[in-house]
């Protein structure tokens, strides 16, 4: 029997030692209880105990792996404990805001009418009540979040069209002329534009074309045009870029002519990636501020008509919350509106990422027998 | 319903870089004809200026004439457009498009051309477009679903259903089988011999053995070294390039002994 010769091996040569299971639990608790330890020495705090945690587990944790399973291993925890400790550290600035505009926004949004009325005929006489005790939050903020959909709409509505546009000329006419590469420069540089120019273009656009001190919601949506046509065409050209060409010639062999191959197959074949590259362009400019200032101005109305009239919107009521209180010698009815506020564009912003994702899923191309 | 293609002095050029240099062949109609050569000869690049699908190609431009039973190709005002719609092409790899169904797809030339067909017309072409390309039995249970759901031999199947749909005189297919399997190939190259009852086949392979299995006449293209343009080199009948060759290079390239 061949098998009684072998004499019995306690390991396989082909492996080293390893860490038990729990080792990385392990040194945590001890990492744990040690950051607390020093801590309290030069005086505790949380964000403190954090950091001299992770150090004490990274060195722990690589310490051991060094002494029981070598060098190269104790490499790869390392570099794992880099990874994940940068990916906590950017996680960390996110979770804080949600938290913070959770906390101090939910008593704004759950008053009653807060969504439903605007700040016409609030002063700051109900506001001192309110602070008193004696008497509700009254105001809020429909006036402002009406503003925001119309003048983001009409900016989608102008944007769209010319983004999409300039996208398929660069993608399917431009064959890097000197003007194609000319727009792909200046659409770069439009990236670049800060939106308070953007907003002071359009201003002052409108100031010369329609008379000094036109502030309306459409001077606001061509500022925001501004910022976010640049968004739509580059969202759009990489998109069109990625249909493959066989699909063109495919279409081009059957005797179809070019602009019908680009109505009919090109775009329905990029459609859900432009259109959630057109949504997240949304995202990106409903939270300016500064542009709307200077061409919308704010209002404590409703304001229906997008043409006329200063209108409101989310960003400039928090603006002008905070800063100019309803009632100045009791700001917090004004602070929780402003919160509240907040909350519902953190809202809008996240139903319009789940939007994009819900529209590519919805468009894209059927796979599957 | 197909035309012969006659070829006079043609030269293809991508800017000032010639390709393919004086190539002269006379196609018949109802036949197959094959082109032969190494890669990089030119033989693609011939094959699409028959149907003038070259030009997608920016700088691409061609000297000579291509007649359509007379007609030619680059003449004064002619529109490619309509070129195409004569003269359709099966690619390299199968592109169904992929937002259509099956019955779209086969119905692309007409639809995307914004024809009016009533819906019973549609499903005969559908029917008879399926039945020419030999896909009819394995997908008509499922004509609503997407085309890229097929295996690669159906789909490049549906794709020579879709071009047949837009009944051409002449179908060109651009190494159809070289993404496939040989089950799929045989399917494929059966359907040729099929097809060459109605229509004129123009096949570029790779595989000689496809060559001689499925066409009536074969064109060697061969180059001369890097940067020289392709040539035609020997156009015969099938058995006479692949047994009694007049040329030494053809004789070296079907007998393995190079390319």
């Amino acid at each position: 029997m061949t098998s009684t010769l072998t004499p019995a091996r306690k390991r396989s040569a082909l492996t080293k030692g390893q860490l038990p299971k729990f080792a990385p639990y392990v040194v945590l608790a001890v990492a744990l209880v040690l950051g607390a330890a020093i801590l309290a020495l030069i005086g505790f705090n949380a964000f403190g105990w954090g950091i001299v945690s992770a150090i004490l587990f990274a060195a722990g944790l690589v310490g051991w792996s060094a002494a029981v399973e070598g060098s190269r291993k104790a490499k790869d925890k390392l570099a794992t404990c880099l990874v994940v400790g940068s990916f906590l550290v950017a996680l960390l600035p996110l979770i804080s805001v949600i938290w913070t505009v959770l906390v101090n926004g939910i008593p704004g949004i759950i008053t009653p009418g807060f969504l439903g009325t605007s700040m016409n005929g609030v002063t700051g006489v109900y506001d001192n009540r309110a602070a008193e005790g004696s008497g509700p939050v009254l105001g809020g903020i429909y006036h402002a979040l009406l503003g925001t959909v119309q003048i983001t709409l009409l900016a989608t509505v102008i944007s769209v069209p010319v983004g999409l546009l300039t996208a398929i000329y660069l993608v399917e006419y431009g064959n890097d002329r000197p003007l194609a590469r000319a727009i792909t420069f200046f659409v770069d540089v439009m990236t670049g534009i800060p939106s308070i120019v953007a907003g002071l273009f359009a201003a002052a656009f409108f100031f010369a074309v329609v008379g000094p001190g036109t502030k309306t919601g459409a001077v606001a949506a061509v500022a925001l045009s501004v910022l976010m046509i640049p968004v739509v065409v580059r969202s759009s050209e990489e998109m069109l870029k990625i249909v493959p060409n066989e699909l063109r010639e495919a279409a081009y062999a059957l005797g179809v002519r070019k602009w019908r191959t680009i109505l009919k197959v090109v775009i329905p074949t990029a459609i859900s990636g432009i259109a959630s590259g057109v949504t997240l362009a949304i995202a990106r400019v409903i939270g300016e501020t500064a542009p709307i200032l200077v061409t919308a101005g704010f209002a404590t109305s409703i304001n229906n008509n997008v043409f006329g009239g200063w209108m409101a919107s989310l960003p400039t009521f928090i603006y002008t919350q905070i800063l100019n209180p309803t009632s100045p010698s009791n700001p917090d009815p004004s602070s929780q509106r402003a919160w509240g506020a907040a909350l519902v564009l953190i809202i809008l912003v996240m139903l319009l990422n789940l939007g994009a994702r819900l529209i590519a899923r919805i468009f894209a191309p059927k796979t599957g027998r | 319903m197909s035309k012969r293609i006659d070829v006079k002095d043609l030269n293809v050029y991508y800017g000032n870089f010639l390709a393919v240099e004086d190539v002269s062949i006379n196609i018949e109609a109802k036949s197959v004809t094959a082109f032969i050569g190494p890669s990089g000869c030119g033989k693609s690049t011939f094959l699409r200026t028959l149907n003038r699908m070259h030009e997608v190609l920016p700088g691409a431009r061609v000297e000579g004439e291509v007649l359509l039973d007379g007609d030619n190709l680059y003449g004064p005002g002619v529109d490619p457009v309509t070129v195409r719609s004569q003269i359709g092409m099966v690619f390299q790899r199968p592109n169904p498009f992929p937002t259509m169904s099956i019955r779209d797809n086969v119905l692309a030339g007409v639809k995307l051309n914004n024809q009016k067909m009533s819906k019973g017309e549609a499903d005969a072409l559908v029917e008879r477009s399926l039945q020419g390309a030999n896909l009819w039995n394995e997908v008509k249970d499922r004509l609503e679903k997407p085309g890229s759901g097929l295996s690669g031999g159906q789909q490049q199947r549906l794709c020579i259903a879709r071009a047949i749909a837009v009944e051409p005189q002449v179908i060109l297919m651009d190494e159809p089988c070289s993404a496939l399997d040989p089950i799929s190939t045989l399917a494929v190259e059966d359907l040729i011999n099929e097809l060459k009852d109605q229509y004129t086949v123009v096949i570029v392979t790779h595989n000689m053995q496809q060559a001689a299995r499925v066409s009536d006449k074969t064109a060697f293209f061969n180059i001369a070294g890097t940067g020289k343009p392709g040539k035609l080199i020997e156009f015969a009948e099938t058995s006479t390039i692949f047994n009694n060759p007049s040329q030494k290079a053809t004789e070296d390239y079907v007998s393995g002994r190079f390319g």
